[in-house]
């Protein structure tokens, strides 16, 4: 019974996600998806970022393997929309693998540099290939869906795949990350297979990438394209996982609603206006964060609590 | 550059020079030199490849070395170095719109760039250093989006058009035509890394600055004030890559916001095949990344201008998993 206010709050989160659709515009409805598409890609990258501790700016790469998995699907075969999301965890679970090889030998700056450099090379590749992937004008998958099958299949994925995550963090497998995260020689010291544990981690949060991806895809019209999966796209994750802090349902939320919204909240902010505010914006909150609140919205959580009780 | 990492350090912290290789790398780059030599007495197509490729490279060499002074010291990577580069390319763009002469506004550029490097090390950076790689990582994303947001916001994202520095004539050596400009590039990227090389070699504040990037604590304690140093060494890293925005800028043509993003992914290779703690090594791999895109691009078909960041991303991967220590680099030896 340990868990019990863990599993209210998480009930409590979905009763009002459940709710929602019924209660808000079409055009909220899909802000509202859209935050649900980044709370699957930050949940992944925090599994890697959060409990192995190690870094990738590079997450967005796999969002667009991903995506182009499921467009190129659906135009070439018509497959089903939901077996491409499971098509693209899949394949992104196995190019995180490849992608995790070198990281085994590379740690802080190195890794960040790598998947840096991963992030604003792989847009170039639907350009040189573009007879299969479409080129600079993208690909179209054969089929549309609106607003609430997006939300719904965004908020049903972040529900399975965040039972999953419960499920794999909890255990033997997460134990190994933390104390990977924690001192690598002290965690080959007591057992632990490096390799296995870091591709692991790579693996996982790739393909949680991945089915954000498709998702992120099914929410442009169906639409792929390489200026959707620039490199911001990729620092966008990385900040929400830093907003998000570590270990906290409450705080992926937060850094999902944030990395999310903040584009279309901050074309209404006066001074600075559509577009460029939101870089400024963007940017600005990011250092301020990390200055201010330094383990991100779940830290202040637990220091709130702490002081509550005090 | 290779005094700079000349002193043999003492075993302090357990870490051992790496000279086994080092021979071994010279006769390399040796034997590149000597086949880009008879290349380009052979075909006037390789030697007009060779040249682009060198002042490209040379733009390159300028942003790693900027990335090596602020590794060295911090142990940290400034993933907004090439966007600062792209801001202070954009203040001399606005020198020059107010009405100063190129190379006016080319010298105001590199001391805004200083007083910029600075503050943000200041500000931004010192806070957060102590806590953990990812933190300041992240701290310089932020910065990065930032920068791309107030750029944007100010100038616009539309192209914008600068006078050329050095004209549009060329140089005819043997029948090869060599742009003034990659001449003209070459030679105010060679004065700016021989001036911080002269710097750090010849003064007591270049002194300072080895000894507090090599050695903070003892440093700290023969008086040396280790975080004004640092603050400097940011300085410098941002003129270096204000030097590298501007002479990036003539070879494109054009100024927009995106100007440094694929060079900063060079800069990155160039530096990790140095070795990314040696300042010599920066400038070498700058030049054989240069080079050797351009060669690879112009003679092989299957690889086109699209793959070339590509390609540089494997560069970067292979020298990691073949030779982490890059060509100059030390390896590191760590106790646990």
């Amino acid at each position: 019974m340990r868990n019990l206010p863990g599993l209210v709050t998480v009930l409590a989160v979905a009763g009002v996600l459940c709710a929602l659709p019924f209660l808000l515009s079409d055009y909220h409805v899909s802000l509202a998806a859209q935050v649900g598409i980044f709370f699957i890609a930050i949940l992944g990258l925090n599994i890697l970022t959060g409990y192995t501790g190690q870094i990738s700016i590079g997450h967005g790469a796999f969002m667009a393997i991903g995506g182009y998995t499921t467009a190129v699907l659906s135009r070439d075969h018509h497959t089903n929309l939901v077996l491409t999301m499971v098509v693209a965890f899949a394949i992104c679970f196995v190019v995180g693998l490849i992608v995790g090889l070198p990281a085994l030998r590379l740690s802080g700056v190195y890794l960040a540099l790598v998947t840096f450099a991963l992030a604003i090379s792989i847009p170039q590749i639907p350009l040189q290939y573009s007879k299969f992937l479409g080129g600079s004008g993208g690909v179209q998958s054969s089929r549309t869906v609106d607003n609430l099958w997006i939300y719904a299949a965004a908020w049903t994925a972040s529900a399975i795949l965040f039972v999953l995550a419960w499920l794999i963090l909890r255990g033997r497998i997460g134990r190994a990350f933390r104390a990977v995260r924690d001192s690598e020689i002290a965690a080959v010291a007591s057992g632990v297979e490096l390799p296995v544990y870091k591709t692991l981690a790579f693996g996982i949060s790739a393909a949680y990438a991945g089915v954000a991806g498709s998702l992120f895809v099914l929410a442009t019209n169906g639409f792929a394209q390489p200026s959707e999966f620039d490199v911001f796209l990729s620092l966008e994750l990385l900040i929400g996982v830093a907003i998000a802090g570590l270990g906290s349902l409450w705080g992926i939320l937060a850094g999902a609603a944030f990395v999310g919204l903040l584009p279309q909240i901050s074309t209404s902010v006066p001074v600075i206006g559509a577009e460029h505010g939101r870089d400024v914006v963007f940017g600005a909150a990011v250092i301020l964060v990390m200055l201010l609140v330094p383990d991100g919205f779940a830290g202040l959580l637990a220091r709130l609590r702490r002081l509550a009780r005090a | 550059m290779a005094t700079v990492e000349s002193s043999p350090r003492p075993s302090f912290r357990s870490r051992r020079t790496d000279v086994g290789s080092l021979p071994v790398v010279l006769v390399l780059l040796l034997g590149a030199a000597i086949f880009l030599l008879v290349g380009c007495l052979q075909s006037t197509n390789f030697a007009r490849l060779t040249v682009e490729g060198l002042a490209s490279g040379a733009v390159y060499s300028s942003l790693a070395l900027a990335l090596v002074l602020i590794y060295r010291a911090t142990h940290v990577i400034n993933f907004a170095q090439g966007e600062l580069a792209m801001l202070t390319t954009y203040v001399a763009y606005q020198l020059i719109q107010w009405g100063l002469p190129y190379w006016g506004a080319f010298f105001a550029t590199l001391a805004i760039s200083f007083a910029l490097g600075l503050v943000l090390e200041v500000a931004l950076i010192r806070p957060v250093l102590h806590r953990s790689v990812i933190a300041t990582v992240i701290v310089t994303v932020g910065l990065f989006i930032l920068i791309d947001g107030v750029v944007n916001w100010v100038w616009g994202a539309d192209l914008k058009f600068m006078p050329s520095p050095f004209g549009n004539g060329a140089f005819n050596l043997g029948g090869v035509a060599i742009l003034h400009l990659y001449v003209g590039m070459l030679a105010v990227v060679a004065a700016s890394v021989l001036l911080v090389w002269a710097l750090f070699r010849f003064t007591k504040l270049g002194l300072g600055m080895r000894a507090a990037a090599v050695r903070p604590a003892a440093a700290a304690l023969v008086g040396v004030r280790v975080d004004r140093m640092l603050a400097i060494g940011w300085g410098l890293a941002a003129v270096l890559g204000a030097v590298a925005g501007l002479m990036a800028e003539p070879s494109q043509l054009f100024l927009s916001p995106t100007l440094m993003q694929s060079i900063l992914v060079y800069a990155f290779a160039a530096a990790v095949l140095g070795g990314l703690e040696s300042p010599a090594g920066a400038v070498v791999g700058g030049l054989t990344i240069g080079v050797s895109i351009s060669l690879v691009i112009g003679y092989v078909p299957q690889i086109s201008s699209e793959l070339q960041l590509p390609f540089a991303f494997l560069v970067l991967l292979i020298v990691l998993l073949v030779k982490p220590s890059g060509l100059f680099g030390r390896r590191e030896v760590r106790r646990v």
